[in-house]
């Protein structure tokens, strides 16, 4: 066994271990604080999958996506609205646990059947390292182009649906700020009291 | 080919020599560099450390450090060695693990990045493919940690600093890239090396500053954005915010923090001079300097006289750009958050959205000059 396998297969069984352990955290932990941060954790152990398999642009891809803005995204939403209360007893809890353990676990086994079935042709292809890059542009701008703009459609309309919806409130005129009474009829109406108009 | 220097073969051969297999000389070969570049990343911190103090203190008239060394020069020495030693106060409402964890994620990614700065045609750690990519995205790992800190000192100025930068590093992230992305597109390839190749083609006039001014400003003010250096030292806002997400860090993790944000701030100067002015280029070609007295350019001497020409260019031009940064830090006010945010979003982007078409249609209409 050569020093290059060996090291290869320790770094494969750290980062499966990693990234196996660092999901079952990210589902099972009770704060979702903790959640969201090993979830950028098992998001890194992947890119180190790939950086193995040779693909170090998917890599970099996936940490710039993933960690950097998946998931700092998510962390954001998360501390944004943090407020440390009670969440009410959900009635039937254990019946539900245990009736989607059982899903999750019928999956696990429907996919290991898969993948042991399954006559894989090895050694895969090798890979092509640091061309990579050129094909990956190649292939997105010619037979995956429609793909491609579609995917940047729905993340548009994603963003357009999130600003309509996180600006609601602010359609409301100077004058009708100006007409209600006091901080009350204002909450109750709805109006932030800092509206685009009143900033400018 | 290159019958020249090469460290690393005349390393790998001493350790066989010596009764060792070659991987195992490898092996003892990789982690020398990265050493070699750790130290030059620590001694850059000490000196911009240095210069910030003397140069604070000439903007607003004062004497600045003085007595510990020449001209105050061991005091960065004395401030780490202070940090050192300080008592590691962990705040008891605080949540450990990830107040320890903090400071060394902003930290980590920083230091990986200098994998990829050239200081010469072969002297950098690796020249990965993927080149500037990496260091994209490497730097988007750090706001995970900023967020971090401040979530885990139990404070609300923490909280609020760490919101702070992580907003600010993703809206800067985005522009910042858009222009590292028109420097690509000239020169074809993310590697760092074929970047400063390309702009030594003739000296001085092909240096990407002269291409691209629009993406060099850009690039600047996101890179001073990305250090959290004033003007847009929001996170850490001293007045609003205490110290931002490091208010409840003492000793060695506050070092980390301190640390971190130097070694940021010299990396991102190294890679304005690997990026826009011509990296380790020297106005002259020492090829053709070495041709007209007659050496050769595998001549160990030339060789030394190239690389050391090199190192100290590139270092160079990184530390005039690291005095702009500073003295921006003493002359300018800070910025508000949403004039920040209004910069980053409103002009920024657009800005460079403009810089990339326009790149992209003139290397179309002049493959000559704009790289075909």
């Amino acid at each position: 066994m050569t020093i290059a396998y060996s090291t290869e297969l320790i770094c494969f069984l750290i980062l499966s271990a990693v990234i196996v352990s660092g999901s079952l955290a990210v589902v099972l932990l009770e704060n979702i604080v903790y959640s969201a941060f090993l979830l950028g954790g098992v998001f890194m152990a992947v890119a180190g999958l790939y950086l193995l398999l040779n693909a170090s642009f998917v890599a970099a891809a996936q940490i710039l996506v993933y960690v950097g803005a998946v998931n700092v995204l998510i962390l954001f939403a998360i501390m944004l609205v943090n407020k440390k209360e009670k969440l009410k007893p959900i009635e039937g809890l254990v019946t539900r646990k245990l009736l989607s353990g059982g899903i999750c676990g019928g999956l696990l086994i429907l996919l290991l059947r898969v993948s042991i079935t399954t006559k894989w042709n090895l050694p895969g292809p090798t890979s092509i390292g640091e061309e990579a890059t050129d094909r990956i542009g190649e292939h997105l701008f010619t037979d995956y182009l429609l793909p491609f703009e579609l995917a940047s459609i729905l993340l548009l309309m994603a963003m357009i649906g999130a600003i309509v919806l996180a600006r609601r409130d602010i359609s409301s005129t100077e004058d009708e700020v100006k007409n209600l009474k006091n901080q009350k009829s204002l909450i109750e109406k709805k109006i932030p009291l800092l509206s685009e108009n009143s900033l400018k | 080919m290159n019958s020249g220097i090469d460290l690393e073969m005349s390393f790998t051969q001493g350790i066989q020599n010596l009764g060792l297999p070659p991987e195992i000389a490898h092996l003892l070969w990789i982690p020398l560099p990265m050493l070699l570049v750790l130290v030059s990343a620590v001694i850059g911190v000490l000196v911009t450390v240095w210069l910030e103090r003397k140069i604070s203190a000439a903007a607003q008239q004062r004497i600045g450090p003085e007595y510990a060394g020449a001209l105050g020069i061991l005091q960065p020495i004395a401030d780490g060695l202070k940090l050192l030693v300080k008592e590691d106060i962990i705040p008891a409402r605080a949540d450990s693990v990830l107040f320890t964890v903090g400071p060394i994620l902003v930290l980590v990614p920083v230091i990986l990045s200098w994998l990829i700065v050239p200081f010469g045609q072969h002297l950098l750690i690796s020249n990965v493919g993927i080149g500037i990519f990496l260091w994209i995205a490497l730097s988007s790992i750090q706001p995970i940690g900023l967020l971090m800190s401040g979530y885990s000192s139990n404070n609300k100025y923490s909280l609020l600093g760490g919101l702070r930068a992580a907003a600010q590093s993703i809206s800067y992230e985005i522009p910042l890239a858009l222009a590292v992305l028109a420097i690509v597109m000239m020169s074809n390839s993310l590697s760092t090396v074929d970047i400063v190749e390309q702009q030594n083609t003739a000296g001085l006039l092909s240096w990407n500053i002269w291409r691209q001014p629009v993406g060099f400003i850009i690039f600047w003010i996101c890179a001073l954005a990305e250090c959290e250096r004033l003007p847009f030292d929001l996170p850490e806002a001293e007045e609003e915010l205490v110290a931002g997400y490091q208010t409840e860090y003492a000793g060695m993790k506050f070092a980390l923090f301190y640390l971190a944000g130097y070694i940021n701030l010299v990396l991102s100067a190294l890679l304005v001079s690997v990026l826009y002015l011509g990296g380790w280029g020297f106005p002259i070609s020492i090829d053709w300097f070495a041709s007209l007295i007659g050496l050769s350019t595998n001549n160990p001497l030339v060789q030394i006289a190239t690389a050391s020409i090199g190192i100290v260019m590139t270092v160079l031009k990184a530390y005039l750009l690291v005095f702009l940064a500073i003295l921006l830090r003493w002359t300018t006010p800070r910025v508000r958050i949403d004039q920040l945010l209004d910069l980053g979003w409103k002009f920024l982007l657009p800005i460079s959205l403009v810089n990339l078409l326009l790149t992209a249609s003139l290397k179309l209409a002049f493959p000559m000059t704009f790289g075909g």
